[in-house]
């Protein structure tokens, strides 16, 4: 059980990606397969510059993420919710 | 009811348990409903309460002494506040339903959202709601409530901004034809619109934090309120399906489907 720095890091970056993956809106995606396959294929790097890549690579991602859902939410509330002035017929 | 003394905000935000914005709703087979057997997550409009609670925290900083978090529902309900909490709220209050009983209608949620006030040791000084539901689409209970305690009342709010020295709150409302700011003395009700604010993300380590934060657990008889509804839902049904439209080739051919359909022309 190191406390490996980069190590925790990692753990945490997974979990919080997981969580967010049970919302993924298509089903057809598999979000949860394709990151473990991604966090499989980098496990072994050693060089420090190589790591901080795939760490900026997966907080890239949970921002897209991120991003995604709250897009998504937002339109399909402004579309079932509209503005006052764009339903009033003036 | 007074707003506390030396200037320090106590803001309570209820929320609710709502079906998700993204399921296909389906009315059940005994047509008095809608299949509740989906996925459910807090009211957007309630997300957008408690962030627009947690910014003003953010901006005011140690002036808002505390946000309370409280919900009317089953025991799942529990959820729904620790998001809350996760995304800043301090302490939350459940009252809890049993799974069988029908949702809270929104005189029931003001009556005993008023009953919570009452109880509260530390008078507070705003109450920020959802502006509606997104299953049931009242948009009742934050007017009912400030009827109710005879607080004044800022509905549709997509701004917010609070004086606590002169205790006063200048809010801007969404309404037909434009923008209209309100200044309202505290203690206040303001419902939020969807322009007010984007909620949070509740990150996980958040979410762990919250799991300490303080939940208190009552029921409608430790409220001295009666919850039960008092409209009865006849029949619910889906609207029409959409007959398709047809296309035609000629501007005749179009006069004489429109004379079919009893359409005739207006002499100028």
């Amino acid at each position: 059980m190191s406390c490996n720095a980069n190590r925790l890091r990692a753990l945490a970056l997974y979990k919080e990606l997981h969580r967010l993956g049970r919302d993924y809106p298509d089903p057809s995606y598999d979000f949860h397969g394709k990151l473990r396959q991604m966090f499989e294929k980098n496990k072994n790097l050693t060089d420090e510059e190589d790591i901080q890549k795939a760490f900026k690579l997966g907080e890239y991602i949970k921002n897209e993420t991120l991003a995604l859902y709250s897009l998504r939410k937002y339109r399909h509330l402004k579309r079932a919710y509209p503005s006052a002035q764009l339903t009033s017929m003036r | 009811m007074r707003p506390s003394s030396a200037c320090l905000l106590n803001i309570l935000v209820p929320v609710k348990r709502a079906v998700d914005y993204a399921v296909k709703i389906r009315v059940n087979p005994q047509q008095t409903g809608i299949d509740l057997n989906v996925k459910h997550s807090m009211n957007p409009f309630d997300e957008i309460a408690v962030e627009e609670a947690v910014r003003l925290r953010e901006r005011l900083k140690e002036k808002v002494k505390s946000i309370k978090v409280v919900t009317i529902g089953p025991a799942k309900s529990a959820e729904t506040l620790r998001t809350a909490l996760a995304m800043g709220a301090d302490s939350a209050i459940h009252i809890e339903i049993p799974d069988s009983a029908p949702s809270p209608e929104p005189l029931g949620v003001a009556k005993a959202l008023r009953a919570v006030i009452d109880r509260q040791s530390e008078d507070v000084d705003l109450v920020i709601l959802g502006k509606q539901a997104i299953d049931d689409d009242s948009g009742q209970t934050g007017q009912m409530l400030a009827g109710l305690m005879g607080w004044a009342q800022a509905t549709f709010a997509s701004k917010l901004e609070i004086d606590t020295e002169k205790k006063v709150a200048n809010v801007t409302r969404e309404i037909d034809g434009g923008l209209e700011v309100l200044r309202c003395k505290l203690p206040l009700i303001v419902t939020t619109d969807l322009r007010l604010n984007e909620p949070r993300y509740a990150s996980l380590p958040n979410i762990m934090k919250a799991k300490k934060k303080p939940i208190e657990k009552l029921s409608a008889e430790d409220l001295g309120v009666d919850l039960r509804p008092r409209l009865e839902t006849l029949k619910v049904t889906e609207p029409p399906k959409r007959v398709g439209g047809g296309k035609v080739d000629t501007v005749d051919e179009l006069v004489a489907k429109l004379a079919e359909a009893g359409i005739t022309g207006v002499k100028a």
